[in-house]
């Protein structure tokens, strides 16, 4: 078990045939991963390196039965292709897309809320559940097969940790990246439910950052109703008021949002924090 | 981005918000000669710089002669200003705005953020306006209203009167104000807004609401689709070694401490910083190289590290996933020989090829220090600067 993905998941890629989409493309085939099918418009009829390409969301959905899309679409399209995979019925739609207008993204949510979508992401490495299906952008090989939950904000410091993990001879059941963005698909509650049910699932790794409060929002989750261990690590103790660190949600505005708060409501919940790396 | 307030008004005017006649002086002459073509018995002179605070930190002249005007922007003009808000460097002031003094019968605050929580914006209204939201937020959480508008539908009319209700307006203003907040919701998603503010929005003692102050910032993200908005940027306002950074791609922010940080991706650029105070050193940026790291990337990270006078020492942090961490030693050593490094240089490398990696560091006959771990990094920088 594991949770959202596993060897059975059919991946189609929107974007296959720019630069990142065909990279990754290849990464994710070679990892094993079950890419049914490409969506390039203009591009249907054609093939990149096995896979066939369709014009439309549709047509791959129909043709090949994918249940899940990876974006590699550039930012000012990107919306509308979640929108359009979403419309296709895809399941599981994880957006890597970097830069995406915050207010198209609050379009996308609206349009999502209340339906059996999932996406995750944007600005995000995507997910995988090591062995059997990698969709978005981490290397691979750092994974390993086993137990360990691992839900975080950030792409490096995510791999940081999945490798920490593997060389401590700790497996992982799914890793999820769910976006550096003010706005995001999935948030760590949605995920922690998923993981909570997960029969493999024994542990969680939470990786949080300075911003928004999605963390102290996780921590009464956790400290209610998730029943399993959780290890947190929030980044970003010594950033400074009102700068974007980088990712777009990173930011301590009017006082809310430090790493701080999110610390103490995660402790609070009986996660054990770990200072230092 | 942030814009100046006589850019904010501007957009204002262009919605149909009322804003105070005015203009913008580059010069103590240019302030005599708006005010004198203004009639007016009180100007003010406002210091037009990226943050608030400015009226307590001296930034804003209330003047009741053109002469008077004249010598008040020249004591603010060509300075650096500090507010609460700038950091203790201040920022330059540049321009000055001039603008007739309105007499205030009562202040109230207006503004749209953006509710991460509910993933919408919210309309914030406050009748305790001319002080910081925060502040009221705090104190007295009552006396804000709060209101989300669909991303999608806008804010509706009735919205519009529920907050002109609430901050206590009645028969022709309260129509004005919903207008009023109905042009804002709308600029604030035409223009792909991330905060708009009218603090305060007054009633003047002859009747009319007003716009008196402004602000707006933008989302970075759709500056692509709005050509007008990124003519107002003003770089003059920003740190130079982030204005530069940003030409070559890099994310960075300057900092106070004395070691200079160069890592791939974000949440691992602010985990060593962390490391660093963890280990007792303090930072002196944070600096994304993003995911696939050039030498020519590099290089230019190299020197803006070493352009921050304050940068004693280097840690380098790299988690190599789909680039290569050969192909990233190589691009330090080639940037480290043309810049030239004086200073300890820390260098973490961990991924794919690492070995291969800390074979070229160590071969290259460059005074690199090594290190496995981040701990292991923070402290072996940390003891070097």
């Amino acid at each position: 078990m594991s949770i959202l993905v596993d060897k059975n998941t059919r991946v189609i890629c929107q974007g296959i045939t720019g630069s990142a989409g065909s990279f990754h493309t290849r990464q994710m085939v070679e990892y094993g991963t079950k890419m049914v099918a490409g969506v390039t418009p203009g591009k249907g009829g054609t093939n990149f390196e096995k896979i066939p390409i369709f014009d439309t969301v549709q047509e791959a959905v129909q043709k090949t039965q994918a249940n899940a899309s990876v974006i590699y679409v550039p930012a000012p399209f990107a919306a509308d292709a979640i929108l359009e995979a979403h419309a296709a019925g895809i399941k599981l739609i994880a957006c890597i897309t970097e830069g995406i207008p915050t207010l198209d993204m609050a379009k996308v949510k609206r349009v999502l809320q209340g339906t059996d979508t999932t996406l995750i992401g944007p600005n995000c490495p995507g997910i995988i559940t090591p062995g059997e299906c990698k969709i978005g952008i981490m290397p691979g090989y750092i994974h390993k097969p086993g137990s360990i939950g691992v839900i975080s904000r950030s792409g490096t410091l995510t791999y940081e940790a999945v490798w920490q993990l593997t060389s401590l001879g700790l497996g992982q059941s799914t890793c999820i990246g769910i976006g550096g963005d003010p706005i995001i698909g999935t948030g760590y509650i949605e995920l922690l439910e998923l993981f909570e049910k997960d029969p493999q699932t024994e542990a969680v790794i939470l990786i949080g950052e300075i911003g928004g409060s999605q963390e102290e929002i996780a921590a009464e989750y956790i400290r209610e109703k998730f029943t399993k261990p959780v290890v947190a690590f929030i980044s970003g103790t010594t950033a400074p008021s009102g700068k974007r660190m980088g990712h777009a949600g990173a930011i301590v505005s009017g006082g809310s949002g430090t790493a701080v708060s999110k610390i103490e409501a995660l402790k609070a919940a009986g996660v054990t924090v770990c200072e230092g790396t | 981005m942030k814009i100046h307030e006589y850019q904010a008004k501007a957009l204002l005017k262009q919605y149909g918000i009322p804003v105070v006649e005015g203009k913008i002086a580059f010069s103590p002459k240019d302030a005599f000669e708006i005010a004198k073509g203004i009639s007016a018995k009180k100007w003010a002179v406002k210091a037009q710089i990226h943050a608030g605070g400015r009226g307590k930190a001296g930034g804003v002249k209330i003047v009741t002669s053109p002469a008077h005007a004249q010598k008040a922007a020249e004591t603010i003009l060509g300075k650096r200003l500090v507010t609460h808000q700038t950091g203790p460097e201040g920022i330059p002031v540049e321009k000055v705005w001039v603008e007739v003094s309105t007499d205030i019968a009562h202040e109230y605050y207006i503004g749209i953020a953006l509710d991460r929580q509910k993933n919408a914006p919210v309309i914030l209204a406050s009748i305790e306006g001319g002080v910081e939201i925060e502040e009221v937020a705090k104190k007295t959480p009552e006396k804000i209203c709060k209101l989300w508008m669909d991303p999608v539908m806008g804010l509706q009319p009735y919205q519009a009167r529920l907050v002109a209700y609430a901050l206590g307006f009645k028969e022709k203003w309260a129509n004005e104000v919903s207008q009023i907040l109905l042009a804002l919701g709308r600029l604030f998603l035409e223009k792909d807004c991330s905060l708009v503010e009218i603090n305060p929005f007054v009633l003047s003692q002859d009747g009319k609401v007003l716009a008196l102050d402004a602000k707006i910032n933008f989302d970075d993200n759709a500056l692509f689709r709005h050509a007008d908005i990124k003519n107002f940027r003003d770089i003059t306002q920003e740190d130079p070694l982030e204005v530069q950074a940003g030409e070559h791609n890099l994310n960075y922010i300057s900092l106070d401490g004395n070691i200079g940080c160069m890592v791939n991706g974000a949440g691992l650029a602010m985990a060593t910083m962390d490391i660093i105070k963890f280990h007792g050193g303090s930072p002196a940026n944070f600096l994304d190289v993003g995911g696939g790291a050039s030498t020519e990337m590099v290089t230019a990270a190299f020197k803006i590290l070493l352009a921050h006078t304050e940068v004693k020492g280097i840690l380098v942090n790299i988690f190599g996933g789909i680039m290569k961490c050969d192909v990233i030693a190589n691009g330090i050593v080639e940037a480290a020989r043309g810049v030239k490094i004086q200073i300890p240089l820390v260098v973490r490398l961990e991924g794919t090829n690492v070995e291969a990696g800390r074979k070229i560091l160590k071969e290259s006959g460059l005074p690199i220090v090594t290190a496995e771990t981040m701990a292991q990094a923070a402290e072996e920088i940390v003891k070097r600067v």
